[in-house]
């Protein structure tokens, strides 16, 4: 396959960065995404070039580190998968394909396609966790049943791999799905109970502040999640928001 | 509760609730319009009660004026916010992939109900505050009939008011849906109050047009 | 005497471990606030230590080069996590996994460490369920068990085919506790570049801040070293892009030993490599083995015919297969180890019978269980006298039921439909077992640096179970490093902050910015990727599943004549004081450059065949068992750590004799 790539390519996190025209061939239907941008890469190091910097580390869909919007949505056109396991099959010899990285106000560029998604952590920091301390003597692990389906529920929200895909779908940049699905698991297991109500506020606290948009129920976090978080997690934030604010001193 | 005023997730309910208020206005003012098609005399009757009840002049008259006014600034605030919620625009952006039109641009369809709610503040709610408190005229309980059909005579108007209502349904078929999902409302009865919503977004607008165009028609 | 000392409690094994912590030193909860500590590595191991560390009151500084400790690669573990917890009342103990986590080590794993670390697997459930892992429930809400890698009980716990993943958010969400508390300080896109010592005490680190490139001190009173295991030295394996050994590999050039660098899972399920361009391997669960049956041709022409194109494997019938799995081993058949599963796919592949475009890639075929599954189905379902139809449909949906999330993973990257055509495996590296030497404190011989999870070598012998890698780190970073580097700390209580400005630091910083230059100033021959390519074509074809003399001889002078060739002609693009993500792999790759030959040099002296280290010169020659492995107990019954000495040719060996008081060394049969 031969194909015209439009790659942002921006220096540092200061720069003006602007969109840059390649071309690559040799490039086959067996191969991911991330591995058509490594042939590239070889091209311009031999060349003499700067690669084109881009996150990624396990290559198997699960850490959440690829990203990249592809001809204008996050990981490419294909459904519930991430870049690296988005395979060139997908795309037809002569093709001209944009690649640019997640953006949003809060995931600013770091360098070319790279960008910073700490603001995610920030979230998860502020209330992403269940406090209890690595004693060997927390109780049990079966001492407290746990509903199959809310355990189910629980873990569904939990396979969320922090991708930032949800972001960059959204027409707004809200980070909705991705607090929601935290907010989720914990509120959907009794270990989760006690700390409920400060958890969901600070979540929802920090999020706004990171300056991520406002959710306006479009749906497309939904469809573009490679691991399928349901719009369900965001009403059930929402919930949890409304009643721990009214309850709150 | 400081959080309850400014967080995102306070005003997308609060978006929501004032939305669902004017979906149930909306349902209010089409069932007395609908009934102009058939019975003046019943229109003329419950339009002079609208008019000259108290509770609903100066009391529900004033929330959904507020409501209405707090929809629409509450959207041009969110969309503003929003806006600057992504600085660097995508050089491509391919939205129809993953979300409808209607849902991506509410505040166009907002925006040209708004203009219509303009045009139809002019047409009756204005000469309406004129005629009974400028002006304050006697009460004439058989005016309302003959003061709508007036209206429709202008195959322009009716045109327009056809249009605006066609955005009134986009705005709809997103925005009542959403409603629910903002409100915390996603179960397994989603499915069927979405399908309500949508029934409800084409089938109210449409009942609106019929009427306007029924009466263009007959004068 | 070797000069290693394990420091091994007294007494009998099932009180070494409650004995040694009622009796170490313990570190004032006051004097905690004063005391730093280093962290390197977020993965189960480093995100638990750390988590738990900065619990106790310890200021902790933790390094990840991703760009969040969420990413870690503890992350991709699918199966499970085992711990002795006999929930289905099958008989398990914490004797009995003690004794498959040995024997499924070959015999060449320390007994008390083991034994710790099938005490504490219990806890590490619990402690997991409290901070809110969603594990795999049953109907009645209590948690679920499967059974894994051929033990003879239900021990594992599961979450999905995403066990990893759960496991380590759950350590991450502890690490978040800490970080809002002020704890934790996190350095994420930090390299570390050298371990500096002072005094002979691991003090502190360099690292480089991925972003800006500068290279920066951090200094601790003591430092962990949780940065996983060194599979990438192969080039393609299921490691991340990113895993390296450069943390270990600093430490073992400051002094810290490295054991058994050639002890090396090959995991038999993974899909094949498809081409020249492959960067990685993704493995599909064990599991499969489970219902699917290996297979190749039996004869040549067929498998040349299939890899050309011109035949399906679904054209070949039963006679025309070769199941070598269940004709070479009756008793396991599909379900031998890992690393008898794994060699066997090579023999055939190197015969010539591989299967797809490659050559390298053997069939598990799922058509047999569809129609077994099928038929109970319809049975069950009271369909009587079913069309073949009927019992594909049935078949293919109890298959869908159980791998269904495998196989689309499959299809996603192969581009077929495994319920119609048989999936093509080819065996990968996926595990290291080797790793710094720790003693039972997990300390290495550097006094202050310690190791955990992969990084170490303690626990998994010369081959580690299923379900066992997520145990270790977990084991490690919650409920034995904590403890035991109590002891180490309590008697720093009085040092103070370490301060940075010291010519230990100016020192290491020096040579750290040297190392850099250099990689900067290569003449700019060939791309960082090349030389890994081809350290790893070395690597996979004289240091792989079967090991011989010659080739390993061949490999240690390749290997070194490639480092060579690198430092002189690697071309690194951009700067090294900016992001440079070249300039990253060129490091590593660099250092992968010098383990690779240790590694060759340790598979050299063991002329043994143990566990995933296969020599081939030593396989039983009569009986039942001729061809297979055979391990040399008289004269190799050690743990080879080396100690650095210039050239990794140089590396002198030293010896730690293992000793079985509480089990009896069996020869493993699968016939």
């Amino acid at each position: 396959m031969k194909l015209t790539l439009k790659i942002w390519r921006q220096s540092d996190a200061k720069a003006k960065g602007n969109i840059v025209d390649y071309n690559v061939t040799g490039i086959e239907g067996d191969m991911s995404f991330l591995e058509m941008l490594d042939v590239l890469n070889e091209q311009l190091i031999a060349k003499g070039d700067d690669p084109v910097v881009f996150d990624h580390d396990c290559r198997e869909g699960i850490c959440g580190a690829c990203s990249l919007q592809i001809n204008g949505e996050p990981h490419g056109p294909d459904r519930l998968v991430t870049t690296c396991q988005l395979h060139m099959r997908k795309f037809k010899d002569g093709d001209t394909i944009y690649i640019e990285p997640f953006r949003a106000k809060a995931f600013p560029v770091v360098k070319d396609l790279m960008i910073d998604r700490s603001a995610f952590d920030r979230i998860q920091h502020a209330g992403g966790y269940i406090s209890v301390n690595t004693s060997g003597n927390t109780i049990d692990a079966n001492a407290i049943p746990v509903n199959k389906d809310d355990a189910d529920d629980a873990f569904a929200a939990a396979t969320c791999i922090g991708c930032g895909a949800c972001v960059a779908a959204c027409k707004n940049a809200s980070a909705m799905l991705f607090t929601s699905a935290k907010v989720s698991q914990y509120a959907l297991l009794p270990q989760g109970q006690v700390e409920a109500t400060d958890r969901v506020l600070a979540m929802v606290n920090q999020m706004d502040d990171e300056g991520f948009g406002n959710c306006t129920n479009t749906g497309a976090c939904e469809i573009e999640c490679p691991k399928g978080i349901s719009l369900e997690n965001i009403a059930r934030m929402n919930r949890e928001y409304l009643s721990a604010s009214l309850v709150t001193k | 509760m400081s959080g309850l005023i400014q967080s995102s997730i306070a005003r997308k309910v609060a978006m929501a609730l004032s939305g669902l208020f004017l979906v149930f206005f909306l349902l209010q003012h089409f069932s007395i319009n609908f009934i102009s098609l058939f019975s003046p005399d019943l229109f003329n009757e419950i339009s002079h009660f609208m008019g000259t009840n108290p509770v609903v002049q100066f009391l529900l008259q004033p929330i959904l004026i507020f409501a209405v006014i707090f929809h629409f600034v509450m959207g041009f605030v969110l969309e503003i916010k929003n806006n600057k919620a992504r600085v660097v625009k995508y050089a491509k952006y391919n939205g129809g992939a993953n979300a409808s039109w209607m849902s991506r641009n509410m505040i166009l369809s907002g925006l040209v109900v708004l203009a219509f709610l303009g045009l139809h503040f002019y047409d009756f709610w204005v000469p309406e505050i004129v005629y009974k408190y400028v002006e304050t005229n006697p009460e004439l309980p058989t005016r309302y009939y003959e003061e709508l059909v007036h209206k429709f005579e202008s195959p322009v108007r009716t045109g327009l008011y056809v249009l605006s209502f066609v955005f009134l349904t986009l705005h709809l078929w997103h925005g009542f849906a959403s409603s629910f999902q903002s409100v915390g409302f996603n179960n397994k009865f989603s499915i069927a109050a979405t399908k309500f919503a949508k029934v409800f977004a084409i089938a109210i607008p449409l009942g609106f047009v019929i009427v306007a165009v029924v009466h263009h028609l007959n004068h | 005497m070797s000069i290693l000392d394990s420091k091994i409690p007294e007494g009998p094994l099932v009180d070494k471990w409650t004995k040694h912590k009622n009796t170490i030193n313990l570190v004032n909860p006051a004097n905690k606030r004063n005391i730093d500590i280093i962290v390197v590595g977020t993965g189960l191991a480093g995100g638990s230590a750390a988590a738990t560390l900065a619990e106790l009151g310890y200021n902790v500084k933790t390094f990840c080069y991703q760009d969040s400790p969420r990413r870690a690669h503890s992350i991709a573990a699918q199966g499970g996590i085992n711990a002795a917890k006999n929930y289905q009342g099958d008989g398990d103990s914490d004797y009995r996994l003690f004794y498959d986590t040995v024997k499924g080590g070959d015999y060449r794993s320390r007994e008390a460490n083991v034994y710790r670390l099938a005490e504490v697997s219990a806890n590490i459930i619990d402690q997991c369920v409290a901070q809110g892992v969603p594990f795999a429930r049953e109907y009645g809400g209590l948690l679920d068990n499967r059974s894994f890698g051929g033990v003879l009980v239900s021990r594992t716990f599961y979450a999905k085919g995403q066990t990893g993943q759960q496991l380590l958010l759950g350590a991450y969400s502890a690490m978040n506790r800490q970080i809002n508390r002020g704890k934790i300080q996190a350095f994420n896109r930090h390299e570390m570049l050298d371990l500096v010592k002072v005094d002979g005490k691991a003090r502190g680190i360099i690292a480089r801040d991925l972003v800006t490139g500068e290279i920066e001190r951090h200094s601790a009173h003591a430092v962990v070293l949780a940065s996983g295991g060194y599979g990438n030295v192969f080039f393609l394996s299921t490691n991340a892009m990113g895993s390296n050994v450069m943390a270990a590999w600093r430490a073992h050039r400051r002094g810290a030993f490295f054991a058994n660098p050639c002890y090396t899972q090959i995991h038999p399920t993974c899909i094949p490599v498809s081409g020249e361009h492959q960067s990685k391997l993704t493995l599909m669960s064990e599991s499969l083995r489970n219902d699917g049956r290996i297979w190749v041709p039996k004869r040549k022409e067929d498998a040349v015919a299939i890899r050309e194109g011109k035949l399906k494997a679904t054209e070949l019938t039963e006679e025309q297969r070769d199941y070598y799995l269940e004709r070479r081993y009756p008793a396991f058949g599909n379900l031998v180890p890992r690393d008898v599963a794994s060699r066997a796919a090579k023999e055939r592949c190197d015969a010539g019978f591989g299967v797809n475009k490659t050559g390298e890639a053997v069939y598990l075929d799922f058509a047999a269980a569809i129609q077994r599954y099928g038929k109970e189905k319809a049975l069950t379902s009271g369909i009587e006298n079913p069309t073949a139809a009927q019992v594909l449909q049935l078949g293919e949906e109890v298959i869908e039921n159980k791998y269904g999330n495998l196989f689309q993973m499959y299809e996603k990257i192969v581009d077929e439909n495994p319920y119609k055509s048989p999936m093509m495996i080819y065996p990968a590296v996926h595990y290291t077992m080797g790793g710094l030497w720790v003693d039972y404190n997990l300390q290495t011989t550097i006094p202050g640096c310690y190791a955990a999870g992969e990084a170490n070598f303690s626990d998994h012998g010369a081959n580690r179970l299923g379900a066992s890698a997520l145990m270790q780190g977990l084991a490690d970073g919650y409920f034995v490093l904590p403890y035991t580097i109590g002891d180490y700390l309590s008697k720093d209580i009085r040092t103070g902050k370490i301060p940075t400005d010291t010519p230990e630091f100016d020192q290491a910083e020096k040579e750290t910015r040297a190392r850099i230059e250099k990689l900067m100033n290569g003449a700019g021959t060939h791309s960082v990727d090349y030389y890994h390519k081809k350290l790893g074509k070395i690597m996979w074809d004289k240091c792989g599943m079967s090991r011989n003399e010659k080739g390993l001889k061949e490999a240690i002078k390749e290997i070194s004549q490639l480092r060579e060739d690198f430092w002189k002609n690697v071309k690194v693009p951009g700067t090294a004081n900016s992001l440079n993500q070249e300039l990253e792999k060129a490091g590593r790759v660099a250092d992968f450059l010098e383990l690779g030959e240790l590694f060759a040099k340790d598979a050299l002296d063991r002329r043994e065949s143990c566990g995933g280290h296969f020599r081939e010169e030593s396989v039983e020659l009569t009986g039942e068992q001729k061809g297979e492995a055979l391990r040399d107990d008289e004269n190799f019954k050690y743990v080879s750590a080396w100690e650095y000495k210039g050239e990794p040719k140089d590396a002198q060996l030293h010896k730690e004799e293992l000793t079985f008081d509480n089990i009896e060394l069996k020869t493993r049969s699968y016939k």
